[in-house]
């Protein structure tokens, strides 16, 4: 049907280490190896982190097609950074680059594929758990969050739709008729998801 | 079965020119088991299906869900009534089958093992257990709209009000849809264009322009709507 990548759609149902091991660890390693991969600096550095994140792609058992979906939405930014870094600072900043950049990706991917998306709300709800005595509703936040990443596929859906009604209308290049649209529909479909969400009583308890 | 007592009840939007009114004051006792609500597109109807669980609240005039009060309860309606949307598409909010159960089940407040157990329980009563993993966006539109109206009966609710579901689908789809709706135990509200999925009904109701104009029995009431329509 719909040919954008599904950032949530990425999980794949698995019993690999990574599979079992309980949300909260993973999400606190995810943080833990981000910081040390940007903290790290130099080239070598950096193609060790992708080789070790390629590792971990292994160890989850995640198929090629499934991590290049994952990469495909930043192959144009990691191209175009690539190429300013060699014309600005040289090869080795540019490798040190785009390296960690594909490394973030591939190990916070190798998260998604192997959480599911409700253990990750569950996961996020008990962390936001000690707000609750400040009036905050750590179920809501989590399913604010769930929303949040759900919705980036259906924007970028609605885009396609809008940029094709357009295109049949012979208006491609009428940046009124692509951006109008899109942002009308983009809240439509928000009160849509709203009144779905109210109707299956989500939010009300 | 349950009561639906309409009072009175009007809605009404503000418009450009001051106020559009979406329904007029209509006065209703819904106890039938299965009810449809046919009429033109525009004329009000959807807008009726959603008074009945609160999304939609009444400017004057009161709705009532065995006694409660849409407006002073909405949560507690909504428990009782359960809403399928024509769309499948906005309905389902989680990205696999199995998630987007869950979901429902999450006010069960049990833990997450259980609820994925009992969510592919529930998926194995629609025949969608072995799709339990697969993306939603992945499933036909008759999967998409027996997967939304298996979220909407897991949380075992008194009433289901349908807004046009079976109008994305086709012939195939919409019989296998429509058996699933008429054999529950539920009572059933249902919202359509399919003349012959009203003629089942043991009542319906014809819309015209935000009006009720005709109530009683279903083959009677398509006759009139047919009679108004051409």
């Amino acid at each position: 049907m719909s040919a954008t990548p599904t950032l949530l759609g990425l999980y794949r149902p698995g019993t690999t280490a990574l599979h079992r091991m309980p949300p909260g660890a993973k999400l606190l390693c995810l943080f833990v190896i981000s910081i040390a991969i940007t903290v790290v600096r130099g080239p070598e550095s950096a193609l060790v982190s992708l080789s070790l994140a390629l590792v971990l792609v292994i160890w989850a058992r995640m198929s090629l097609r499934v991590l290049l979906r994952a990469l495909r939405p930043i192959i144009i930014v990691a191209v175009l950074l690539g190429a300013f870094q060699v014309w600005q600072r040289g090869w080795p900043v540019a490798i040190e680059v785009v390296a960690d950049l594909f490394a973030l990706v591939i190990v916070a991917s190798a998260m998604t594929a192997t959480t599911p998306i409700d253990a990750m709300l569950d996961t996020i709800a008990r962390a936001f758990g000690p707000l609750r005595r400040f009036g905050a509703n750590p179920e809501r936040i989590a399913l604010a969050m769930a929303l949040m990443l759900r919705s980036v596929p259906g924007l970028l859906e609605i885009a396609s739709e809008t940029r094709d009604a357009a295109k049949a209308r012979g208006l491609e290049r009428n940046p009124r008729a692509l951006l109008v649209p899109m942002a009308l529909r983009t809240v439509a479909r928000a009160q849509a998801t709203g009144d779905a969400l109210a109707a299956r009583g989500i939010g009300d308890d | 079965m349950p009561t639906i007592e309409i009072v009175d009840a009007a809605v009404t939007a503000s418009g450009p020119d001051g106020g559009v009114t979406i329904l007029e004051p209509t006065t209703l006792t819904l106890t039938e088991q299965r009810i449809a609500v046919i009429g033109a597109n525009g004329s009000g109807k959807s807008t009726l299906a959603r008074l009945l669980n609160g999304l939609v609240r009444p400017a004057r005039g009161s709705v009532r869900v065995d006694g409660i009060d849409t407006r002073k309860d909405g949560a507690s309606v909504r428990r009782k009534v359960g809403f399928v949307f024509t769309d499948p598409e906005s309905q389902l909010v989680m990205p696999t089958v199995a998630e987007d159960i869950a979901l429902s089940l999450r006010r069960l407040k049990i833990g997450k093992d259980e609820r994925r157990a009992r969510a592919i329980e529930v998926l194995a009563a629609y025949g969608l257990d072995h799709l339990a993993d697969v993306s939603v966006h992945a499933l036909s539109g008759g999967q998409k709209q027996l997967l939304a109206i298996a979220g909407v009966l897991a949380t075992e609710p008194d009433i289901l009000v349908a807004d046009e579901p079976t109008t994305l689908l086709d012939l195939r789809n919409t019989k296998s849809i429509a058996d699933l709706l008429f054999g529950l135990r539920q009572q059933l509200i249902l919202v359509t264009h399919d003349l012959e999925l009203a003629c089942r009904c043991e009542r319906a109701l014809v819309i015209d322009s935000a009006k009720v104009v005709f109530d009683g029995a279903a083959p009677e009431a398509v006759a009139y709507y047919r009679g108004i329509a051409i």
